[in-house]
């Protein structure tokens, strides 16, 4: 019986990367994240969180296991299917925050709307500036993003991962750029986000102390899951 | 706004230099390709214009006469020797049958009955040979514009009056009111008053060409109402050889057309136009590359934004899109801006020199047929130009471009 509770779970993920010298990224990795969940993943340099996320939010394809996202296998989709199924749930905050330059702050806020409904309305731009006031940027709707601080740029990354309102969104170091005080900030919006709307997060993160504003820690160390706590108490078994 | 447009048009915008000196080589180019197809055509439709200012576009006759076999005798040995007789005004057997036949032909606009032989003009100890050319002012005028080309006089054939050219009324020394005599073979002729002066832009036409009435003619060459020549004009003025051979295939008379009769031209003609087309297509290549580069290069700038839009859920076949839509703006926009510049270019150079009449010596033709052309060219190159980088950026792997930042 398919577990409901559950949002994604993923079944002895493995990830290769070169044909003549293989490099072992993921080595079997079993996960699951239910709705609502506030995870981080951490673990040091090159033990693969970053490729796992990429995994998870559907940029990329394991070389063998399978990642099945609300009881639906993800394996046999082809790539416009993973893109539209990408849009619709996941959301994604990158260390760079990754925003489109050209546009302005609302403009890369609608962005994933605009992608899917193919036309601009009038209600997309009410729903960035209506999350844009959400993380403190209602008057810099309009800036160009170029002309907005490290902070600044994050917290419209943020807007942009949860305007399709996904159930799960992926962080990959989302204060690695930033000072202390503006990740903090970003920590606690995504908190807000999480408590207020159920939205479930998994953060990649360095971090000792961010990893302690969530409530499961799963830790990775070469390319295997090494630990994984919740409200520190150990959930492997 | 479609997404793909909205996104496309800011890619350009925001690579403004970029831009703006792609959109200069695109308007460059089209503007180049407008000011030579204009001047191209404009040249040779004034060619065209000049050669069918003074001739029909399918001249039908009688047959040539062809050498009479002798009677064989069985008594004798003969030797002949073969001889092509020499031609006479003749007339077209059954003329006015042959006409309604032209008439009824498809793509025959206009049909006028003439009447052409040698004769001498006499004024005085002068004379020349000329050609007399026997027309009916009101059929003719449907074949040839000859009362426009009138430059002094009027185009007045009644009775005994002439029409001659510039050229002969200079040579023998007259003017419009004077009289000139007219000699053919066999002493027959008769003292015409000079009603009109023609210029058909053609000295040896403004030497030779000497017009009276039909009547007029038929008398001098003792046709009794036959006539020597019926003149065609057809709908198509390319399509002038194919009317003949229809002609010659219908009537089994000699049909000639002006193709025919000016071949050199045709092939000056046709060599222009090889070599505008040559031009042409290496302008066109060139904006291909031009567009296909600058889009190529914004394709590796745009990289990561292109990883990004699809990450957050922009399908492949939009980001194709994005990309092949930058090339029909940069086409399009640049084709406009080549229509400016063209027309502009043209314009001056037509009135740059100008012939003593006032007409430009390198008359243009800018029409809308051309424009459209042109921007449907540049809309065709430009798309196409984008087709692969476009292809490359839709196949960008999003994690790639975002891990490698």
């Amino acid at each position: 019986m398919a577990d409901t509770s559950v949002l994604l779970r993923a079944e002895a993920l493995t990830k290769t990367y070169g044909e003549r010298v293989v490099t072992h990224v993921l080595k079997g990795i079993d996960l699951k994240i239910g709705g609502g969940e506030f995870c981080a993943l951490t673990g040091p340099s090159g033990s693969g969180k970053t490729t796992l996320l990429n995994l998870v939010g559907l940029l990329d394809r394991p070389t063998s296991g399978r990642i099945v996202f609300r009881d639906r296998d993800t394996a046999p989709l082809d790539d416009d299917t993973r893109t539209r199924l990408r849009a619709r749930s996941l959301g994604f905050v990158f260390q760079f925050h990754h925003l489109l330059t050209a546009f302005t702050a609302a403009e890369n806020v609608l962005m994933p709307l605009l992608a899917m409904h193919r036309h601009r309305e009038p209600w997309m731009r009410d729903r960035a500036r209506e999350l844009l006031a959400e993380v403190g940027l209602s008057d810099r709707a309009d800036y160009r993003v170029i002309d907005l601080s490290g902070g600044q740029q994050q917290r419209v990354a943020v807007a942009r991962a949860l305007v399709m309102d996904p159930p799960l969104v992926l962080a990959d170091e989302p204060t690695g750029n930033l000072d202390t005080q503006a990740g903090e900030q970003v920590m606690r919006l995504l908190r807000s986000f999480n408590e207020r709307r159920g939205t479930a997060f998994l953060i990649v993160t360095h971090d000792e102390h961010i990893a302690e504003h969530c409530d499961r820690v799963i830790h990775m160390v070469d390319g295997r899951v090494d630990s994984d706590t919740r409200n520190g108490l150990d959930e492997s078994e | 706004m479609p997404f793909e447009l909205f996104v496309a048009l800011r890619y350009l915008r925001e690579g403004r230099l970029q831009t703006w000196l792609i959109l200069a080589g695109v308007g460059v180019g089209v503007g180049v390709i407008i000011f030579l197809s204009a001047l191209i055509n404009g040249l040779q439709q004034s060619l065209i214009d000049r050669t069918l200012g003074s001739q029909a576009q399918v001249v039908v006759r009688p047959p040539e006469e062809m050498p009479r076999i002798l009677p064989r005798t069985d008594s004798a040995l003969v030797s002949t020797v073969v001889q092509r007789p020499p031609q006479r005004v003749r007339s077209i057997v059954e003329w006015q049958r042959v006409m309604s036949l032209l008439e009824r032909t498809p793509g025959v606009m206009a049909v006028a009955p003439t009447v052409a032989g040698p004769a001498m003009a006499v004024r005085g100890p002068g004379s020349t040979a000329v050609t007399i050319r026997g027309v009916d002012i009101a059929s003719y005028e449907s074949i040839v514009d000859l009362p426009g080309q009138v430059v002094d006089g009027t185009f007045d054939l009644t009775g005994f009056h002439t029409v001659v050219g510039t050229e002969l009324a200079r040579q023998l020394g007259v003017e419009v009111g004077g009289r000139v005599r007219i000699q053919v073979a066999g002493d027959r002729g008769g003292v015409y008053t000079v009603s009109g002066i023609f210029d058909l832009g053609n000295q040896d036409l403004n030497e030779r060409w000497v017009f009276v009435s039909l009547r007029g003619a038929q008398t001098l060459f003792d046709l009794s109402g036959g006539v020597s020549t019926l003149e065609v004009r057809g709908a198509q003025i390319f399509q002038a050889e194919t009317l003949a051979e229809q002609i010659r295939d219908r009537t089994g008379l000699d049909a000639e057309s002006w193709m025919a009769r000016n071949e050199d031209l045709l092939v000056g003609l046709r060599s222009q136009s090889q070599s505008s087309v040559m031009i042409q297509v290496f302008v066109i290549l060139a904006v291909a590359l031009g567009i296909a580069s600058v889009l190529a290069v914004s394709v590796v700038q745009k990289s990561r934004e292109i990883g990004i839009l699809k990450a957050t859920g922009t399908l492949t076949g939009s980001v194709t899109r994005i990309f092949l839509l930058q090339g029909a703006v940069l086409g399009t926009a640049g084709s406009l801006i080549g229509i400016a510049i063209g027309t502009t270019l043209a314009l001056f150079f037509a009135g740059l020199v100008r012939n003593p009449d006032g007409s430009p010596t390198f008359p243009v033709d800018l029409n809308l047929w051309l424009y459209a052309r042109s921007v449907a060219v540049a809309l065709t190159v430009g798309v196409l130009s984008a087709i692969l980088p476009a292809r490359r950026a839709a196949r960008m792997d999003p994690a790639t471009v975002i891990r490698n930042g």
